[in-house]
């Protein structure tokens, strides 16, 4: 059964990475612009263009997204087109695994995933306007107390530029290796 | 801004001139400049209540309205908030003594298990600003924290903010609870977020949801005026 992941950009690397891994021929990716997280609001409807753009191509469309701040707009936008989508709310959930995230409960972590840590200036700092304007650093992550680096792979490079994003954002560091969590369970459970 | 621009001298300028370049400061972030405004207009014996709805809130309101059209982004919504911060500083002290109106309480903060106050901060920075006394109860607040402080202060508006997905559903906890305590219909309930919307805001049994900081104090004006229309 031939199937389109319509992907965030930022999960590209992961989602090939595990097709390559489990030899997945029947699936294709296609991405949208990992910046939409910045205006969350404008997820569903770039989600749902893609969908009607693919939908006389594949037998089976899969939406590579979990919540991601939309406020529960994106799953019900998913429902009305009849497409499936990651269950959780944002990436560094389903990356951990939706339980384990849930049962932390951790309330004042900062979250790196691989993408995060080797897009940090491009996706955190400078869009918050952390390059000009430094002293506004408090005020975005003043009440955060650690900045927790969710892996994906062994990548020491990662995992200092990680370190190092922990450092500007004046944060404690931690490194908790997850590999792809529930990411892999989803479309593992997608049939040929 | 031009070097021309640069050299402008603020007290040359005569009131509505120097209001008009209040506000294009505020929207630039200019906080040294907006207190040099402040005391200026003082000095030339403006109400500390007209400085601070005339230059500094309708200042901000421009600004709101440029962060909704997707023109200004966060980092400059935050400027312009510290350089309201640091006017009204100056007024705050003075608008006491001066007896500016009182339109009504707010008890704010934001959710259980939420950290992120920007929103929070900016909506009680605005209602400070239109005349309502503002309790900030800052973040991560249980059930009992809010009802108390309500009960407490005697307060006429809750409001609640939340940035999560996942902290979100927790409103209708607080709501839920002063329903089964019998005193949701003493308090108008005010929620905002940036994942809420207005059906989530009807669906867990609050007043309105507010968009925006500015959309925060029209409403909650409106809901007092019809408040004192059914006493």
């Amino acid at each position: 059964m031939k199937t389109l992941i319509i992907a965030c950009g930022a999960l590209a690397r992961e989602v090939l990475a595990l097709i390559k891994l489990n030899n997945w021929q029947h699936m294709e990716l296609s991405c949208l612009p990992a910046d939409l997280h910045l205006r969350p609001e404008k997820i569903p409807d770039a989600v749902e263009a893609a969908v009607e753009a693919a939908r006389d191509k594949y037998e089976r469309i899969f939406v590579a997204y979990a919540d991601c701040g939309t406020g529960g707009l994106l799953a019900a936008r998913c429902e009305k087109l009849g497409v499936e989508m990651i269950s959780g709310p944002h990436c560094y959930s389903f990356f951990e695994g939706n339980e384990a995230f849930d049962a932390r409960g951790e309330v004042t972590s900062f979250y790196l995933t691989d993408f995060l840590a080797r897009q940090f200036d491009a996706f955190v700092w400078r869009p918050m306007g952390l390059d000009k304007h430094p002293e506004l650093r408090d005020m975005y992550f003043g009440n955060y107390d650690k900045l927790v680096y969710l892996a994906q792979t062994e990548d020491d490079s990662l995992t200092a530029a990680a370190g190092v994003a922990a450092q500007k954002l004046g944060l404690e560091f931690e490194r908790r290796f997850s590999g792809y969590g529930d990411l892999s369970m989803h479309l593992k459970a997608l049939p040929y | 801004m031009s070097d021309e621009e640069d050299d402008l001298i603020l007290d040359e300028l005569d009131d509505a001139e120097l209001v008009l370049q209040m506000h294009d400061d505020l929207y630039d972030g200019m906080a040294d400049e907006i207190d040099e405004a402040v005391r200026i207009l003082l000095k030339r014996e403006w109400l500390p209540y007209d400085i601070l709805t005339k230059a500094l809130v309708e200042g901000m309101r421009i600004v709101g309205i440029d962060f909704r059209d997707g023109i200004l982004f966060v980092p400059e919504v935050l400027l312009a908030a510290g350089a309201m911060k640091k006017g009204m500083g100056i007024l705050k002290p003075l608008l006491v003594e001066t007896g500016a109106p009182q339109l009504g309480k707010m008890v704010i903060g934001t959710v259980k298990g939420d950290i992120h106050d920007i929103g929070k901060n900016l909506v009680a920075m605005m209602m400070e600003g239109a005349g309502f006394e503002v309790v900030d109860l800052g973040i991560n607040n249980p059930v009992e924290d809010y009802i108390g402080a309500l009960k407490r202060e005697g307060a006429d508006i809750l409001g609640m903010s939340a940035l999560l997905t996942t902290t979100m559903p927790y409103m209708k906890t607080v709501i839920d609870t002063m329903v089964e305590q019998g005193i949701r219909d003493d308090y108008i309930v005010l929620v905002g977020g940036a994942p809420l919307n207005e059906e989530f805001g009807k669906a867990i049994g609050s007043d309105a949801y507010c968009r925006d900081a500015a959309v925060a104090v029209e409403t909650a004006k409106e809901f007092m005026a019809r408040k004192h229309n059914q006493v």
